[in-house]
């Protein structure tokens, strides 16, 4: 039991340094993208190839002057980037990054916990960085922080329905709601992308647009709204906000790989002839390969598409996705049973 | 049946993790806080629009539209909350469970369509 435990504790504390390590590069991937995108060097005065950026960054946030508007909530203006973050870092609890590890006879998930409710509590939590930011934009006191955060929250809460409905379809393929279980079942090359389609192409559109990304964007949109819901942050405050978007990208790509790209398994995993270990190894490695391709793929989109107006917006949520949402779930579910019958 | 196979003690590692988290934000702010230069001005910690003089401030009134949405989306997303321990069990009840989700769908599709009718959700 000890030794679970402290294994346990040392995967929490990897996930969390990884997540941060993951987001604090993905700032910097992302300005090289930018700049391959446009033609550009990018960041490249840190170190060789600008690589020490992200600490450069960090090192700078930190000590930024720390600027709290005299007509802000005092409280609820710290309460909301702490709350961002925070529920940005606890998402990654749920997600299977390998397969087991043997010690002495004994398997190891490589996932910090697989409740039975996985996916209820990676919604869950979600959910609740949407509180992040309606509080802080709310509690600027300021016209833009607060169009950007009704904006956001709205935009976020919308898309989260069809979401929703998507992985109802997913479920009913695989009859579970904990993701180890999910990814477990699309051993070798039997990943649900192939089984749900249609249902992928809606989640991934909602991940883009829970982690407001572009196209959707438009909390932030700097042509109008200066910085979104945090005009009025500086120092690191402003860095949680920014720095929970891109942990939530990183989370979002992660079960976007778990729950569509069979996670840790790749094809032909079996018939390699390596040890148990060995495979759960280049598991690790396929999903955080997996991982970064969708990240890449989040930037990709950024520097290509335009940004939505926002009553495009929300047509596109509430009056394309749901409806294809629910198409979705009735196709699943005739197939699924005419499957079934024999 | 999977309800089953989960103890409390699976929640623990979300404990721990929260506890990490926690540690983490609280102690970055208190630093940051305490690291970085403090040269207050009432101008500066006046509320940015812009570099035009500030206008009121933000308590206004704002579009019913983010309020409706918000109320649509509390009934919806129960809704969907609702089709999960279905969604679970829905090969074991077969083509019985898949009408009675029609029937469910279809009252909630009435509801859609009322809203969309209504012009709940058209944003101008």
């Amino acid at each position: 039991m000890e030794l679970v435990l402290i294994i346990k504790l040392i995967l929490v504390v990897a996930v969390f340094a990884i997540a941060l390590g993951i987001a604090a590069y993905s700032t910097y991937g992302e300005r090289k993208i930018a700049a391959f995108f446009q033609d550009r060097l990018g960041p490249n005065r840190a170190g060789p190839f600008g690589l020490l950026q992200p600490l450069a960054d960090g090192v700078k946030m930190i000590m930024k002057e720390e600027i709290i508007p005299a007509h802000a909530d005092k409280t609820l203006f710290i309460l909301g980037p702490a709350l961002a973050m925070l529920t940005a870092c606890m998402t990654g609890v749920v997600i299977p990054w390998g397969s087991t590890i043997e010690i002495g006879g004994a398997y190891y998930p490589l996932q910090i916990t697989d409740i039975n409710i996985g996916i209820l509590y990676a919604f869950a939590v979600v959910s609740i960085g949407v509180y992040g930011v309606m509080i802080g934009g709310w509690a600027s006191n300021n016209k833009y922080a607060l169009l950007g955060a009704l904006r956001a929250s709205s935009q976020m809460i919308s898309y989260e329905l069809a979401m929703g409905l998507s992985i109802v379809a997913l479920v009913m393929t695989t009859g579970e709601l904990s993701i180890g279980e999910i990814v477990r079942q699309q051993h070798g090359w039997h990943w649900n992308v192939i089984y749900q389609p249609l249902g992928f192409l809606i989640f991934i559109v909602c991940a883009f647009a829970e982690c407001n990304r572009t196209p959707f964007d438009l909390p932030e949109c700097e042509t109008e709204l200066v910085g979104g819901y945090h005009t009025e942050y500086s120092s690191m405050k402003l860095g949680f906000y920014l720095f929970a978007e891109y942990i939530n990208m990183f989370i979002s790509s992660a079960i976007i790989s778990a729950l569509y790209f069979g996670g840790y398994n790749f094809p032909f995993m079996d018939s390699l002839g390596l040890s148990h270990n060995m495979v759960t190894t280049i598991g690790v490695f396929v999903f955080f390969a997996k991982v970064i391709f969708f990240i890449f793929f989040f930037m990709w989109i950024r520097w290509t598409l335009p940004r939505f107006r926002y009553d495009q917006l929300m047509n596109l949520g509430w009056k394309k996705m749901i409806p294809l949402a629910i198409i979705n779930v009735l196709i699943t579910g005739c197939v699924v049973l005419l499957l079934n019958k024999n | 049946m999977i309800l089953l196979n989960s103890t409390p003690a699976d929640y623990l590692p979300i404990v721990m993790m929260f506890v990490v988290a926690m540690g983490f934000v609280v102690t970055t702010i208190f630093f940051t806080h305490k690291l970085g230069p403090k040269r207050d001005s009432k101008i500066k910690l006046d509320v940015f629009e812009c570099g035009i003089e500030s206008v009121d401030n933000a308590r206004l009134p704002f579009n019913i539209k983010y309020f409706l949405v918000a109320i649509l989306f509390v009934l919806f997303d129960v809704e969907v909350i609702f089709m999960y321990p279905w969604a679970v069990n829905f090969k074991d009840m077969g083509w019985f469970g898949f009408v009675e989700m029609l029937v469910f769908l279809g009252t909630l599709l009435v509801g859609f369509y009322y809203i969309i009718k209504k012009g709940a959700l058209k944003w101008q």
